[in-house]
């Protein structure tokens, strides 16, 4: 047992924070740390910026492009970022299609596709939820019909996160409705500019927009925007879903929440004192302190025994739980923190205004709080996260 | 042992369902018209009732519809602080709130007062008026604000504090509007030399009326959020009745109809919570807000409960602000900041129950 970082791995960690001490903008963390939405060039800029240093596709492989990290130090790596509250690498090219294509691709669609996700040419968005299939994916119901050297798809995605932003999406679309529900399911490649594809945004209750809807009626996809064969999409897609589960613990943006609400509760005063020497709020912070030190440990044990960029499983799925837990038990103790000034409604337009009244004080607490509801609906909700736990252990159906 | 309602309660209840059935956010304009005021005031102060179960039955109902009028804020507490501090040298203003035909806002609550109700930093001095009132409800509406003021003593002492009626145009005053999550409009109101009269003097020594009109909203609060609450439990039953997963419907799952199943049972907890805090609105200051203190804080633990978790079970659909769900679960979390939270009538119950 060795319960320290090598001095390898500290060597890295000081690397990291000198390159985000010298490359992050102190404006734009601060944007991030308000949990205010990012405009599309603050995300492509700060891509930029990781990709001038080699640090924009630490998973993928050396032939393409990446690092080729260890587990641990893409951990370490994602752990600073976060408490330097930098804008997140968007998932969608760089950890979700990537390693589909590394795999799956053929040697044109590697060529072409993903030396363009690392410059930053194409903005991806993720076309798999339907209104008919969240937790059930394989429902999904988004026909492409063989017409010629095309698809014609028709059908409607949701939950697409900034796909506002995006000029290509990869789909999950069944091209076979005889066949049993996972093998009729294929994998393309869609330019959001073909005619006859339509983005709407959702407005959420925090009053962000950040998912939307995509429309499909009639759209023409070219047969080589084909992943892999036809009708064995739902295969690459379960090697996707590994994959958008290697960060899923998020211990960085815990330990960054955390420390958010011991620096506000510093401040914030309850009958004359610091709310933070209040001793039920620190009680409260206290256990969440522990289950979060117990949690980072429970990370970095699956991450050293992780072979490559994959994440086991069952594993993942224990800290997806325990994960979003942990994090929104945070978003609750911050607005509780925040007390009556926690019910302004803070919109990002006064948030922009600097108006120094009411919810500035405050800040976004409760929009968080809200916003970070999701983190246990999506990515495989919470429910079949512990599915996949229980059936892992007990065996058999459900 | 009776938890029967009266015939006239029972009548109050179903009228205001069925007013509430199709008046979308706002109520204000019918409730007025209706006359349902009345219900929140005892005959000596103009009304028609004025108990903790009549308070609960409206409230309750309102919340049932999503109602978001500041109905608290201006009729109940405000309306309360001028019956018990001012009822006869006020007594057609009191009338003029008991018909809906004048808006209040309680300018109380500062920055740094948290929910304390006695920390009032604004000062008083010969009728001049200095200081900064935050989150301020219904300022942008209101006629009048009732604004609190330190005329004696520390920040936090207990005697002292005085109660201002003050027209919104006084000069002055500064107002600063915003949103708030859930529904509604507050303001921060900044009093710059605010030069008032004797005449506008209410008390000079308010902080005991003030206690009292807030059990009064407590008690609202409760009863407003329990049937928030009501709605939720009813939409996710719905919901999970109609929504097909995995080729079933998400009642057939196991694991999440026994949660919807805890939920019932806490919804159950604080209607009994509700009750025994209506009861005791009219008791002794001590047991009145022993019991206003239980109940504030268990609405506000089931609240977080039910909103966490009929959002869980709807999944997505439950976060959009297009769907209702997520508007009534933003109300019920958001009460749990009004008047004090969980944690503030937690220790408030155990220092109460020492004594």
């Amino acid at each position: 047992m060795e319960l320290n970082y090598s001095a390898e791995d500290i060597e890295f960690r000081d690397e990291v924070r000198a390159f985000l001490a010298e490359s992050l903008q102190s404006s734009l963390a601060d944007k991030v740390a308000l949990g205010l939405s990012l405009s599309k060039t603050e995300y492509e800029d700060w891509h930029a910026r990781l990709q001038a240093r080699g640090w924009l596709a630490p998973n993928w492989p050396k032939q393409f492009g990446g690092g080729e990290w260890e587990a641990v130090k893409r951990h370490i790596f994602d752990e600073e970022c976060a408490l330097a509250n930098a804008p997140r690498i968007v998932p969608f090219g760089l950890a979700m299609l990537g390693p589909v294509l590394h795999k799956f691709g053929s040697t044109a669609q590697q060529n072409y596709w993903l030396p363009r996700i690392l410059n930053g040419d194409d903005w991806w968005c993720q076309g798999y939820s339907e209104p008919g299939a969240g937790s059930d994916l394989v429902a999904l119901n988004t026909k492409a019909v063989r017409d010629a050297d095309h698809y014609i798809v028709n059908g409607q995605k949701t939950w697409t996160t900034l796909g506002q932003h995006a000029n290509m999406i990869f789909c999950l679309v069944r091209t076979d409705s005889e066949a049993k529900a996972q093998e009729g399911i294929s994998f393309l490649l869609i330019d959001m500019n073909t005619p006859g594809v339509e983005v709407r945004p959702i407005v959420l209750i925090d009053g962000s927009v950040e998912v939307n809807e995509i429309w499909f009626s009639d759209v023409r996809v070219p047969i080589e925007n084909l992943v892999g064969e036809e009708n064995k999409g739902w295969t690459y897609a379960k090697y996707l879903l590994t994959h958008e589960r290697t960060n899923i613990a998020g211990v960085g943006f815990a330990r960054a929440g955390l420390a958010a609400v011991k620096r506000f509760a510093s401040k914030e005063y309850s009958g004359g004192k610091p709310l933070i020497e209040n001793p039920l709020f620190a009680a409260r912070l206290a256990e969440i302190e522990i289950d979060l030190m117990a949690m980072a440990t429970t990370n970095l044990r699956i991450l050293s025994n992780a072979s490559g960029t994959q994440a086991p499983s069952v594993e993942s799925s224990m800290l997806k739980v325990k994960g979003t837990i942990i994090r929104q038990a945070i978003n609750d103790l911050m607005r509780r923190a925040a007390g009556p000034n926690a019910v302004p409604f803070a919109s990002e337009e006064l948030e922009h205004s600097q108006l120094q009244v009411g919810p500035i004080r405050a800040g976004r607490v409760s929009m968080q709080y809200f916003n970070n509801r999701k983190l246990s609906i999506y990515g495989g909700s919470n429910e079949i996260q512990r599915q996949i736990i229980a059936k892992d252990a007990l065996g058999g159906g459900r | 042992m009776n938890f029967e309602l009266s015939d006239e309660q029972r009548m109050l209840q179903d009228t205001l369902r069925r007013m509430l059935d199709d008046s979308g956010d706002s109520a204000w304009s019918q409730l007025a018209e209706q006359g349902i005021f009345a219900a929140l005031f005892s005959e000596d102060n103009g009304g028609l009732g004025g108990s903790g179960f009549d308070l609960s039955i409206v409230f309750e109902e309102l919340g049932r519809a999503g109602t978001t009028d500041p109905i608290i804020e201006s009729v109940l507490v405000c309306g309360r602080l001028i019956a018990s501090l001012a009822a006869d040298s006020h007594s057609e203003l009191l009338g003029r709130i008991v018909a809906g035909d004048v808006q209040l806002a309680f300018a109380h609550s500062e920055t740094t007062s948290r929910y304390e109700l006695n920390r009032v930093e604004t000062h008083a001095d010969h009728h001049c008026l200095n200081g900064v009132k935050s989150v301020v409800v219904n300022a942008n509406a209101a006629h009048l604000f009732l604004v609190s003021a330190r005329i004696a003593g520390d920040v936090a002492d207990s005697s002292g504090i005085a109660l201002y009626l003050v027209p919104v145009n006084t000069p002055g005053i500064t107002v600063v509007n915003y949103e708030l999550t859930g529904g509604g409009q507050a303001a921060d109101i900044t009093f710059d030399n605010v030069q008032l009269t004797q005449n506008d003097c209410l008390s000079t020594d308010a902080l005991i009326a003030i206690d009292s009109a807030t059990a009064a909203a407590i008690v609202a609060l409760c009863a407003q959020t329990l049937g928030a609450m009501e709605t939720t439990v009813s939409m996710t039953c719905e919901y999970m009745r109609t929504r097909q997963q995995f080729g079933r419907p998400l009642a057939t799952f196991q694991a999440l109809a026994h949660r919807l199943a805890d939920m019932l049972i806490e919804v159950e907890q604080a209607r009994s919570a509700v009750i025994l805090a209506a009861g005791h609105l009219d008791a002794d200051a001590h047991s009145r807000d022993l019991h206003a203190s239980a109940a504030k804080n268990l609405l506000g633990r089931i609240g977080k409960l039910i909103a966490e978790e009929s959002i869980q079970m709807h999944g997505g659909i439950g976060m959009t602000d297009e769907y209702r769900l997520g508007h009534f679960a933003k109300r019920i979390i958001m009460a749990d900041h009004r008047y004090g939270d969980v944690d503030f009538h937690l220790e408030r119950f155990i220092a109460l129950s020492k004594t």
